[in-house]
């Protein structure tokens, strides 16, 4: 399937919302991410709302990552990738002329798969990048309410000048999301964030997702079902379309998440989300 | 089961016999192998130590060579001359070689990287004379020689040991931790500087004091460059200075006995300082890599 059926954004539990009502915060327009001549992800036009916890789930290899590392320009650092098509972030290619991918960056934040701290002090994790980006006024005040925020304030807040390796992954991985919301993006890009950690850790990640989306838009990779069924607003279902030349990842479903897992309209949807695929 | 264990036995067999015996002999003849480049640095360590010892005293450290009929002295202007000339050679070595791996781990397009690459083990396999020579030509030739020409034929011979022990370093850093940083929206230049440097001081470090023990040892730099002394201490650079090595080499071709005795105990402080050098060097580096592997 080329394009995606127009989507209409209503909570069952809201007061019905069209998508006009929603402000768009993404758009992709055709795009195409390869590396070297093989395209990862092909096509794919998708729109991602502000305040929604949008979803991308799909089987290994259907290139959910790539597409969502194309929307913060990640993809740049690997040097045989291209992208082609747009990525219109409030109306503005970000592959446009002119675009500095660091202003990209500092808007639209990232959390990765295994939990990356830096080698610094907890303290020292989540004020790097304020000092970076030169937010230093009240930088203890800015560090405690993103830590506060990521929910492990009260863990970590008598030994703040210790080591980050020193706590575990759940904990390593709040502390990642306190240092991407610091710097107080737009946007956060969480890529397969609790496949690392056990399912007392995933669930704390999972609550503060419904948190965050107050403030910020969240864009989640996840090869977990449930867990897509759990936390998204939206769920987009990638999967990977067999060619001559390989294959490529090409986006088949896009909607409210309940209908997606209830009443796919893809044959190829329902057997991924049943189990019976992927 | 009591006839089926009777049909077959598991004692060896002739050809199992014999293949027990070459694998011994294998085993034998590369252990015997090991052991003697063990015993090669025991015995260079121990014959040294035995003749160095006995010249080693306070004179020795602290006085120029005696004045011809007298006896004494020591070789105070040999130590402060390789300590400068090395001192000065790593100034120059360490930030050029760091900034090269940099670029070639950091910045450079991998085609590029792999030609830099080359291009260092290639400078660290010329000869250290013909690097002598080379400044020799560019630096000495008309003005004459200087303590800071021979620390900048060290530093050619440091930089590309410097360089690749950094560029393997910087190798290890794990590309999520660069990830990270790029992500929260800073430069390439603010990540390698705030996230990539500090975690791989370590290892920098210990390319560093193998480059210094390596640069300590080095003779050939030296002889165009800062081999005519005068018999005095000078700390000022734009002055030749003497160095350890060279020294070793003049004293050993003096014709006084107590000349060779000072030979060996030179030969043991140079010895000692490359051996504990060596060894601090693999502390460090045990010591890095367990910090980016956690």
């Amino acid at each position: 399937m080329r394009t995606v059926a127009p989507i209409e954004i209503a909570q069952p539990h809201e007061a019905s919302l069209s998508a006009s009502d929603r402000e768009a915060v993404f758009e992709t327009r055709g795009l195409t991410v390869s590396y070297g001549k093989a395209p990862a992800v092909s096509n794919v036009d998708l729109s991602i709302y502000r305040n929604l916890v949008t979803a991308i789930i799909g089987p290994s290899g259907c290139g959910k990552s790539t597409f969502l590392r194309s929307l913060n320009r990640m993809n740049d650092l690997v040097p045989s990738a291209k992208v082609e098509g747009e990525v219109l972030y409030h109306g503005q290619n970000i592959y446009g002329d002119g675009v500095d991918p660091v202003e990209v960056r500092r808007r639209i934040g990232m959390v990765f798969q295994k939990p990356n701290p830096f080698p610094k002090s907890i303290y020292d994790n989540v004020a790097w990048g304020l000092r970076v980006l030169g937010m230093k006024d009240d930088l203890d005040g800015r560090v405690e309410r993103a830590l506060t925020q990521a929910a492990l304030w009260d863990e970590v807040k008598d030994r703040l000048k210790k080591g980050a390796f020193g706590l575990s992954g759940g904990q390593q991985q709040r502390l990642c999301l306190a240092r991407a919301i610091a710097v107080e993006p737009d946007v956060v890009l969480l890529d397969e964030p609790a496949s690392a950690l056990d399912p007392i850790a995933t669930s704390k990640i999972e609550d503060l997702m419904h948190e965050l989306k107050n403030d910020y838009t969240l864009v989640i990779v996840t090869h977990n079902m449930q867990q897509a069924a759990r936390v998204a607003d939206l769920t987009a279902f990638f999967t990977l379309e067999r060619t001559e030349q390989g294959g490529h990842g090409v986006l088949v479903e896009y909607g409210e998440t309940p209908k997606i897992f209830t009443q796919p309209a893809d044959r190829r949807t329902e057997g991924y989300v049943t189990g019976r695929f992927g | 089961m009591a006839t089926e264990a009777a049909r077959f036995t598991l004692s060896p067999s002739r050809r199992t016999r014999r293949r027990k015996l070459v694998n011994f002999a294998m085993q034998g003849l590369a252990t015997l192998a090991a052991l003697s480049a063990v015993a090669v640095l025991a015995l260079v360590i121990v014959s040294v130590a035995q003749r160095g010892a006995k010249a080693l005293n306070w004179d020795f450290f602290t006085k120029t060579a005696a004045t011809f009929g007298e006896s004494g002295g020591g070789v105070a202007n040999a130590l402060v001359g390789s300590l400068v000339l090395v001192a000065l050679a790593t100034a120059i070595a360490l930030p050029v070689g760091v900034l090269i791996a940099l670029y070639v781990s950091e910045f450079a397009p991998p085609r590029i990287a792999d030609l830099a690459r080359l291009v260092l083990d290639v400078l660290n396999g010329l000869p250290s004379i013909i690097i002598g020579v080379f400044v020799y030509g560019l630096l000495v030739v008309g003005s004459g020689q200087a303590a800071w020409k021979g620390s900048f034929a060290l530093a050619i011979i440091m930089l590309p040991l410097v360089a690749r022990a950094t560029q393997e370093v910087l190798a290890l850093v794990p590309p999520t931790l660069r990830e990270g940083a790029l992500a929260l929206g800073a430069s390439r230049w603010r990540t390698v500087l705030g996230v990539v440097l500090p975690t791989s001081v370590g290892g920098i470090l210990t390319g560093t004091v193998l480059a210094v023990a390596r640069a300590a040892g080095e003779t050939a730099p030296l002889l165009f460059t800062t081999s005519i002394v005068a018999n005095t201490v000078t700390w000022d650079p734009r002055q030749p200075m003497l160095s350890i090595p060279l020294s070793i080499f003049q004293l050993s071709e003096s014709p006084d006995p107590a000349d060779h005795a000072r030979a060996w105990a030179l030969a043991l402080v140079l010895l000692s300082f490359i051996l504990v050098a060596s060894l601090t060097a693999r502390t460090l580096l045990a010591r890095s890599r367990r910090k980016l592997e956690r």
